[in-house]
């Protein structure tokens, strides 16, 4: 809602909408604490979370030790698959009720649809997914920095006379805090109204399939193929050297559009965004959109016939060479190792 | 049916590049094209039209030059097209472009379904689609990968999701948002291009579509973009190596053991 500087000062507190699939708390939601937490830290206020679902269990306890000073949980059957137009009237009524001054939201297939609903129903300022946020401790404004014409500019975004503020963030972006399983906060249970069921679709399925279960984004070692893979059987040297060192396989767009490994294993802007401890890019140049996804790993290895990639340069250890002779030397070496 | 779909213009590559002295984005010199995830859901309208009859319907919104946008959805097989346009529209966030588009469905009227892209490769934000469904207050299905069925006022979708997909069923009017998985689409045949050519695709302005003045353009957008500039680029002291592939080897697998990456 458009605000004057009046009523600016009744939207107090950060809020975040947590995730639930399947039954558990989807790791996004610990990271959307994180970083509320570094926010309310500065502008000295509380911070809340919402959980719509259906049998939430210790969720709310969880998500307390992760930084919620208060949650606010609404159980009903309805809630257990993702329902945008139920959901939506809920999340209007809440805000309407308790008026906080920021919202935000995981950059997930269910938040990039939920959050801009909520937004053009509520009359409030959206930035999609935000890669860092910084608050003024005075006045509460929220300065949200994301990527935009595909990766190739950082924009960054207020909403000033409007109130709450809110943004999505993307899952592995923000860092989930430590728990602490001494943390004390509030459960707040609201209940469905009627009329939040007006004009709700109906939903007749949820399918998972076992393609997508790749979860790159828990791996601790990625070892990625691009281009230079050549075709399936290069991917085949990459299973082999993952298995190796315990890592899971990742990959450019560039050799998923050419069919050579499925569209979970792509990293990058419109594939996943990872945070592995060790990242080992082979024969992937480092364009903008491939970095996007993997730059906040903790190591970079590279491995290129060509040293002066963007890859090779913000690599911690780039090896210049031919990948199909690098990667067999290092299977071998670890080889010798373990016998000796 | 009824089917509008929302088409925008887009710079042809994301390659933009930023003037170092007004840290805006170059524009100029750039060609523009159709947003590519807007093909698909020309696409599927398409197909709908062709499955269970009814009209097809191409809106935009953007400067005039747009027009050549609407010009291909009407060689793809697109019945009509409108374009909105005025400086009144210029620097319109998601809020304020949804609410236009909006205005300007209720204005072609009768409308059963609506289809936007995933998300506009400039823009990249993914909220239009979702914010003309509030502003309309339909029902939505974003990120769908295959229409499965319509019937009586219903379609039944599935909607991808992190896991796999859900199928569910919207009443229309209804809103959906479709991926690139959802087909191919076909290339416009030489005839039809030339026919498409010749018809005329009006403008509207804010009043032909009945829109608050205070409700679009930059002043009426509840967010503004305050900065531009390159991403930052991770900044490193890279340790290389090179030479015979067995000695790089020994030194990789040395130096991971040293910074305990093994
Ligand atoms: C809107 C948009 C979104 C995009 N999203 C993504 C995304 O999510 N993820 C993504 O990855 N890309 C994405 N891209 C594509 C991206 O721009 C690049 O085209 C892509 O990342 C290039 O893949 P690559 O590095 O594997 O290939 P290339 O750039 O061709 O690099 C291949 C590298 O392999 C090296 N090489 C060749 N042979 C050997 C050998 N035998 N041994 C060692 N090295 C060798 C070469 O020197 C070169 O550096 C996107 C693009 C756009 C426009
Ligand atoms: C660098 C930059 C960052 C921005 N960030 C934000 C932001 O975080 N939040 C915000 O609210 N605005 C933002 N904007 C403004 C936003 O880009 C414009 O409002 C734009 O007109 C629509 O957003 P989009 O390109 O993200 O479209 P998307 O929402 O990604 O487009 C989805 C679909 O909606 C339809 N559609 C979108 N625009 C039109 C149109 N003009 N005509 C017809 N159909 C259309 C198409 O079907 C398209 O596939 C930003 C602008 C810039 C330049």
């Amino acid at each position: 809602m458009k605000v004057n500087e009046y009523e600016k000062k009744e939207y107090r507190n950060i809020w975040t909408i947590s995730e639930i699939l399947g039954g558990e708390v989807l790791p996004v939601s610990f990271e959307l604490l994180g970083i509320a937490r570094e926010l309310a830290a500065k502008r000295a206020c509380e911070v809340w979370t919402v959980v719509l679902g259906s049998g939430l269990g210790g969720a709310a306890e969880s998500l307390i030790s992760y930084g919620a000073d208060r949650v606010i949980l609404v159980e009903d059957p309805r809630l257990g698959a993702f329902n945008d137009e139920l959901e939506c009237h809920i999340l209007e009524r809440l805000t309407a009720k308790y008026r906080p001054e920021i919202m935000l939201g995981a950059a997930t297939n269910r938040g990039r649809a939920l959050i801009p609903r909520l937004a053009g129903k509520i009359g409030a300022g959206l930035t999609a997914d935000c890669t860092a946020l910084a608050i003024d401790p005075e006045t509460g404004e929220l300065l949200q920095t994301r990527p935009a014409f595909g990766g190739n500019i950082m924009a960054t975004i207020r909403s000033v006379e409007y109130r709450p503020q809110m943004a999505t963030v993307r899952p592995k972006v923000m860092r989930a805090p430590v728990p602490d399983l001494n943390r004390t906060g509030e459960i707040i249970r609201e209940e469905t109204v009627p009329e939040d069921a007006a004009g709700i679709k109906e939903i007749l399925r949820v399918v998972e399939r076992k393609e997508s279960s790749v979860n790159l984004s828990e791996a601790k070692i990625i070892v990625a193929g691009g281009r230079a893979m050549g075709g399936p059987a290069g991917f085949q040297l990459l299973e082999d050297f993952a298995k190796r060192i315990g890592g899971a396989v990742g990959a450019s767009r560039a050799a998923v559009d050419n069919g050579w490994i499925g569209y979970p294993h792509q990293v990058g802007q419109t594939g996943a965004t990872v945070q592995a401890d060790v990242y080992i890019a082979c024969g992937i140049s480092g364009q903008i959109q491939h970095l996007i996804g993997m730059q906040s790993c903790k190591t970079i290895i590279a491995i290129d016939v060509d040293d002066t990639t963007p890859m090779m340069k913000l690599a911690d250890i780039a090896v210049k060479g031919d990948l199909f002779e690098i990667i067999p030397s290092v299977i071998n070496e670890l080889d010798e190792r373990v016998r000796a | 049916m009824k089917i509008v779909v929302c088409v925008k213009q887009v710079p042809a590559t994301t390659d933009a590049k930023i003037d170092p002295e007004t840290k805006r984005i170059i524009r100029e010199g750039t060609k523009a094209v159709l947003n590519p995830f807007d093909l698909y859901a020309l696409e599927e309208a398409i197909r709908i039209r062709e499955l269970v009859g009814g009209e097809v319907i191409a809106l935009s919104m953007g400067p005039e030059s747009a027009k050549n946008v609407l010009t291909e959805a009407l060689s793809m097989g697109a019945d009509r097209a409108f374009l909105l346009c005025g400086r009144e529209f210029a620097g319109s966030d998601t809020w304020a472009t949804s609410y236009a588009l909006a205005k300007a469905i209720e204005i072609v009227g009768g409308v059963d379904l609506i289809l936007c892209g995933k998300q506009a490769i400039d823009g990249d934000t993914a909220q239009v689609g979702p914010g003309i469904a509030a502003k309309l207050n339909i029902m939505q299905a974003a990120n769908v990968m295959q229409v499965d069925e319509i019937e009586n006022g219903t379609l039944t979708v599935r909607r991808m999701n992190e896991r796999g997909y859900d199928v569910v069923r919207l009443q229309t009017p209804a809103l959906i948002t479709v991926v690139k998985d959802i087909n191919v689409p076909r290339i416009p045949t030489l005839r039809r291009a030339r026919e498409a050519r010749r018809i005329e695709i009006p403008i509207w302005t804010y009043k032909d579509i009945g829109a608050d003045p205070d409700k679009i353009g930059l002043a009426a957008s509840p967010t503004r973009v305050v900065r531009t500039e390159p991403p930052a680029i991770r900044n490193t002291d890279t340790l290389t190596i090179s030479g015979a592939p067995a000695e790089a080897a020994k030194l990789l697998v040395g130096e991971m053991l040293a910074r305990g990456l093994l």
